[in-house]
C-alpha cells in the first residue's frame, strides 16, 4: 500500500450563497509533487486554506486525515506544527524588515532574557537560506532582493518551521522563466530527501515538468487525478479536463446585431507600472468594440486585462500611458475618470468592495455618486429625485433589498454587484467596461447580469467583458481577445471560440 | 442576517434602536441634569445659559470645519489655535496699532486664514503629504508667525465698532428697552412656526408622493421638542441682556454648515471620501480638491474663530487660541463622527460641543480646577469613541 501522507475526504465549504467547495476528495502520497489545476475560482485557494486552518475546523464538513491521524485544526499555528507550511501567491514578506526578521516573525528566537537573539537568529536564518540555495546575508532588507530569491525566503521560512508538506499557491506566477524554472528544480531536489510538495499552478508545461499527479478542480469539485506514467499526461489531456464541463443554456439568447460602427477604438496603447516605472503591463495594445458588441477579454489574472481597462478609463491606472483612443470614430483623450464618464464609458470593478463600492453608505448613495450633478440643481441635491432614481435602478437591476436606505454593506454579493452596475447605468455609458462581472455570485444572479449586458448591446451599445471564466465569455461575447502577460495574443470570434483553443493561447504564450 | 431587522419607518417603536441614534443627545441631557443637581440649579441661570453659547461659539465654528477634515478620512487640523492667534493678532495690531478700517480688517484676516488653509490644503490634497505632519508644521509656523506680529506683546482692541459687529447685543427698538427684552422671544416663537411648518410640508410632499415616512407623533414629537428647548432658552436670553449677535454669527455657521454636508454634492463627496476613496475616484470625483477644500475651508472657519475670540477676549497675546483644536477635534469625535471618516453630522458635532461646554461651565461654577476639568473631559471623549466603536462593532460594521 502507497504511505499516504495526506487525506481529504469529502470537503465541503460554502460561503453565503455559493458553494465553493462540493464534496472533493483528495490523496497526496509522501514524498510526492501533487499539482492542483483548475480555473481562477475553481476552488483550489479554498481547499488549501481549509486544508491549512485558515477556515477553521467546523466552517466545512469533511475529514482531513494527516498521517492517518484525523487532524482539527483551528488556526494556521496548529496545522504548521505539523509540518504543513503554506506558501501564498502574494508573498507575506515586510519590505523593510531583514531576510532574518522576516524569518521568524511571529516564532522569533529569543535568549533566556526574553530579549530577541539576534546572534542566534541570524546564523538559524542563513542556516535555513543555504537549504534552498540563498546565498545571501540574512541581514539583507527583503526590498533588496528580487522576487525570486524572496520565494526562496518564503521556502526558507518554511524550512525553518520543520516543513513535511509543502504547500505552494502559484509560486511562479511573478517569476520569470529562468527563477521558475530554478524553483522547480529545487522543489524536485527536496523530493528526493523525503519532502511532499502541492503545488498550485496554471502553468501546464511547469506540471508537466516537475509533479508526479495532478488533480483537477472544477467547479468545487474534484473531477481526477492524473498520474504520470500511468495516465495520459499531456497538457491536452489536462486542459480537457479543466473545462470539460457541459454547456447548457445558462446563458440568455440573442440576436447578434453588431454594427458596423465602432464605438471605442484603442491603438498602440501601451502602459507602464505606476510604482515600478520601468515594468511594462500593457505593451502596445490595439483593439475595437463596435456598437452593438460583447467584446471579450480573456488570460489569467495579472494578463494586464484589469490595467488596460482601467488606463482607458481616464488613466485611473498607470504610468507614462501612451496609445490613441477613438470613441465613435473621433480621436479622444480623457485624463480622469470625470471625463471617461462624461464621454459615456463606464467601469465596472472587478473588486466592487474596494474599488467599486463605499459599504458603509446606503443604496441611494452609491447609485448616484458617479453623476449626482443629475439629481442636483446649482450643487443642491434634490432629494426626491434621487430617491426616485435609486428606487427605479434597484428594480431595474432586480437588486434584493428592504429598502435603498439599506447599507450595500449589508447586501450579499450579488446583490452588492447588482447595486454596483445600477451606479454605473444611472451613468448611461455608451461604452460599458465589464471585469469580472460575475466573479463571486450565485448562478440566478449572474443570469440576470447577462440580461442586462444583452439589453445594453440591442440597444447599440458597446460592452467590453473582462472575465478568467471561460464559458461566460463563450456564452457572452461576440468576439474574444485573449491576453497574457500584458501582451494580446490572439482573437478568435464567437463561432470558432472553445476553451480549448483559448488556453492553447495563453499557454503557448508562455514557452 | 441582523440587518433586516434594521428599524424602518412605522415600525413600532424600537427602544434600541433611539438609544443608539439618541445615544448623545441622552449623554447630554443626563450631564446637564447631573451638573444642574450639583451646582445647586446655578448652571440653569440665564446668565450662564447665554455664556455657555458664547463662551463655546469659537468651538462650534472650528468645529463645522474640522468634521469636514475628519469626514474625509478621520483627518485632522492641529493649526487651528495658532491660526487663530496669528489672524487676531493681525486683525488688533490692523486696528489698534495702525488704525485700518475695520471692515478691510475683517476682510483681510479672513483671507490670511484662507490663505493659510490653502497652503496646507495643497500639501495634503494635491501631494498628499499626511495631515498629521503638515498640520503640526501649521501649527508650529502659524503660532510663530502670530507671535512675531504681535512682537511677543499683548495687543488689545477697543475699537466699538468693531467689537460691535460680533459681541453686540440686539436691542429691536419698541421691542427692547432697558427694563425688558422682548426680541429673543420674539425670534423664538418665529422660529418655531418655521419648525412646524417645514415638518408639515415635508411630510405632505412625502405623502403626496407616497414615500415612506415617521409615524406623526416621531416627526411632531421632535418638533416639539426642539421647540420647547429653543422657547426655554430664549426665554432664558430676554432675562439676560439678550441675543448676542455673536450668536447669530455661530448659528449661521452651523446651519450653511448642515446644509452643505447634508444637501450639496460637494458635501456629499466628503462622505464619499472618507468611506472609500479609491471608489470615489473611480467614480469620477476629483478627490485631491476634496482634502484642498476640507483644509482651505477650515483655515476660512479658523481665521472667522481669531476675529470672534478678539473681539470676545478684546486682546490677543501669543498664547491666544493654544489648545482650541483639541476642543473642536473633541467635539466632533464625541459628537459621533467616525475617527476613521466617512460619518458625522453637524447637529452631531454641535451637542458633542455642548457636552464639553456643560461640563466645563459646571465644574467652573462648582469651583473645580482646570486641572480636574482636562480630566474628565479626555474620559468623556475616549468613552464617547469606545462607546461608537463598539456599537459599531456590534452591528458588524
Amino acid at each position: 500500500m502507497a504511505d499516504i501522507i495526506l487525506e481529504m475526504k469529502s470537503i465541503t465549504k460554502e460561503f453565503p450563497g455559493v458553494k465553493a467547495l462540493d464534496n472533493v476528495n483528495l490523496v497526496v502520497e509522501r514524498g510526492e509533487i501533487h499539482a492542483l489545476i483548475g480555473e481562477n475560482g475553481a476552488g483550489k485557494s479554498t481547499l488549501m486554506n481549509v486544508l491549512s486552518g485558515t477556515y477553521p475546523v467546523g466552517s466545512y464538513t469533511g475529514e482531513i486525515y494527516y498521517n492517518g491521524e484525523l487532524c482539527q485544526f483551528r488556526t494556521l499555528k496548529d496545522s504548521e506544527a505539523k509540518g504543513i507550511v503554506i506558501i501564498h501567491q502574494e508573498l507575506a514578506l515586510i519590505p523593510l524588515l531583514t531576510i532574518g526578521e522576516n524569518m521568524f516573525l511571529g516564532n522569533e528566537k529569543k535568549n533566556k532574557m526574553g530579549h530577541i537573539d539576534w546572534d542566534r537568529t541570524y546564523n538559524e536564518a542563513e542556516k535555513h537560506m543555504q537549504q534552498v540555495g540563498l546565498y545571501e546575508s540574512a541581514q539583507t532588507l527583503i526590498k533588496d532582493i528580487g522576487t525570486g530569491k524572496q520565494q526562496l525566503v518564503e521556502i526558507a521560512k518554511a524550512f525553518s518551521k520543520n516543513v513535511k508538506l509543502l504547500i505552494l499557491d502559484e509560486p511562479t506566477s511573478s517569476l520569470n522563466d529562468e527563477d521558475a524554472k530554478m524553483l522547480l528544480d529545487l522543489l524536485m531536489e527536496f523530493k528526493k530527501n523525503g519532502l511532499t510538495s502541492i503545488i498550485i499552478t496554471h502553468k501546464l508545461n511547469e506540471i508537466i515538468y516537475c509533479a508526479d499527479k495532478a488533480t483537477i478542480i472544477r467547479d468545487g469539485s474534484t473531477i481526477e487525478t492524473l498520474v504520470k506514467g500511468v495516465d495520459e499526461f499531456s497538457e491536452d489531456r489536462i486542459i480537457k479536463g479543466m473545462v470539460g464541463r457541459p454547456m447548457d443554456d445558462r446563458y440568455p439568447a440573442r440576436e447578434h446585431k453588431v454594427r458596423s460602427e465602432v464605438g471605442l477604438e484603442v491603438k498602440n496603447w501601451t502602459v507602464y507600472h505606476p510604482l515600478y516605472h520601468e515594468k511594462v503591463v500593457d505593451n502596445n495594445i490595439s483593439f475595437k468594440v463596435h456598437k452593438g458588441e460583447v467584446v471579450g477579454f480573456s488570460g489569467l489574472q495579472g494578463a494586464g486585462r484589469t490595467e488596460l481597462a482601467m488606463s482607458i478609463f481616464g488613466r485611473s491606472y498607470g504610468f507614462n500611458i501612451s496609445g490613441e483612443l477613438y470613441l465613435n470614430g473621433e480621436k479622444t483623450e480623457l485624463k480622469s475618470a470625470e471625463q471617461a464618464i462624461r464621454h459615456g464609458l463606464a467601469y465596472v470593478t472587478e473588486d466592487r468592495k474596494t474599488n467599486g463600492l463605499i459599504l458603509g453608505e446606503s443604496i441611494r448613495f452609491n447609485t448616484t455618486l458617479a453623476r449626482l450633478d443629475k439629481v442636483c440643481g446649482n450643487g443642491v441635491i434634490d432629494t426626491t429625485a434621487e430617491q426616485k432614481v435609486a428606487e427605479d435602478m434597484t428594480e431595474a437591476m432586480g437588486t434584493k433589498t428592504p429598502s435603498i436606505e439599506q447599507k450595500v454593506g449589508n447586501l450579499s454579493g450579488g446583490n452588492q454587484q447588482k447595486a454596483l452596475l445600477g451606479k454605473w447605468m444611472f451613468t448611461e455609458p455608451e461604452v460599458l467596461i465589464l471585469d469580472e462581472p460575475t466573479r463571486g455570485i450565485d448562478v440566478g444572479a449572474k443570469y440576470d447580469i447577462y440580461c442586462l449586458i444583452n439589453q445594453m448591446v440591442e440597444e447599440g451599445k458597446s460592452v467590453i467583458m473582462i472575465s478568467s471564466e471561460m464559458p461566460e465569455l463563450i456564452g457572452m461575447c461576440d468576439r474574444i481577445y485573449i491576453m497574457n502577460e500584458g501582451e494580446l495574443k490572439g482573437e478568435l470570434s464567437a463561432e470558432e471560440a472553445t476553451q480549448e483553443k483559448i488556453m492553447s493561447f495563453i499557454i503557448s504564450a508562455d514557452d | 442576517m441582523s440587518t433586516n431587522k434594521e428599524n424602518q419607518g412605522g415600525a413600532p417603536f424600537d427602544l434600541g434602536g433611539f438609544l443608539t441614534r439618541y445615544s448623545m443627545v441622552i449623554a447630554l441631557v443626563i450631564v446637564f441634569i447631573l451638573f444642574y443637581f450639583l451646582t445647586d440649579g446655578r448652571l440653569l441661570y440665564a446668565q450662564n445659559m447665554s455664556n455657555l453659547l458664547l463662551q463655546n461659539g469659537y468651538v462650534l465654528v472650528m468645529a463645522c470645519g474640522m468634521l469636514l477634515c475628519i469626514l474625509t478620512g478621520g483627518n485632522i487640523d492641529l493649526s487651528v489655535g495658532s491660526v487663530i492667534c496669528m489672524v487676531g493678532g493681525v486683525a488688533a495690531v490692523m486696528i489698534t496699532n495702525h488704525g485700518f478700517n475695520i471692515y478691510l480688517t475683517i476682510l483681510i484676516c479672513l483671507a490670511i486664514g484662507v490663505l493659510a488653509g490653502v497652503w496646507q490644503g495643497y500639501w495634503i490634497g494635491y501631494v498628499r503629504i499626511p495631515p498629521f505632519i503638515t498640520t503640526l508644521g501649521g501649527m508650529f509656523v502659524f503660532r510663530g508667525f502670530g507671535r512675531l506680529i504681535l512682537d511677543s506683546k499683548t495687543v488689545s482692541v477697543q475699537d466699538a465698532a468693531f467689537l460691535n459687529i460680533f459681541t453686540a447685543y440686539i436691542k429691536v427698538p419698541g421691542l427692547d428697552t432697558d427694563t425688558r427684552i422682548l426680541s429673543p422671544l420674539v425670534i423664538g416663537a418665529l422660529v418655531v412656526v418655521f419648525i412646524f411648518y417645514s415638518t408639515i410640508s415635508s411630510r405632505a410632499n412625502k405623502a403626496k408622493k407616497g414615500y415612506r415616512q415617521n409615524s406623526a407623533l416621531t416627526d411632531f414629537g421632535r418638533s416639539g421638542l426642539i421647540s420647547v428647548v429653543l422657547l426655554a432658552y430664549c426665554y432664558l436670553l430676554s432675562q439676560y441682556k439678550g441675543v448676542s449677535v455673536m450668536l447669530l454669527w455661530v448659528v449661521a455657521v452651523c446651519l450653511i454648515y448642515h446644509f452643505i454636508t447634508s444637501k450639496t454634492a460637494f458635501g456629499r463627496y466628503f462622505y464619499a471620501v472618507g468611506g472609500n476613496e479609491k471608489a470615489t475616484q473611480l467614480s469620477g470625483i476629483n478627490t485631491n480638491k476634496v482634502y484642498f477644500i476640507a483644509y482651505a475651508n477650515m483655515g476660512l472657519l479658523a481665521g472667522l474663530c481669531g476675529l470672534l475670540c478678539l473681539a470676545r477676549v478684546g486682546s490677543v497675546t501669543g498664547s491666544t487660541g493654544t489648545s482650541f483644536e483639541m476642543d473642536a477635534i473633541g467635539s466632533c469625535f464625541i459628537g459621533g463622527a467616525s475617527a476613521y471618516g466617512g460619518s458625522g453630522t453637524v447637529p452631531g458635532v454641535i451637542i458633542g460641543a455642548l457636552l464639553l461646554g456643560v461640563i466645563n461651565m459646571g465644574m467652573s461654577i462648582m469651583g473645580i480646577g482646570d486641572s480636574w476639568q482636562y480630566v474628565v473631559k479626555g474620559g468623556v471623549l475616549l468613552v464617547a469613541v469606545i462607546f461608537d466603536v463598539v456599537s459599531n462593532r456590534k452591528s458588524g460594521k
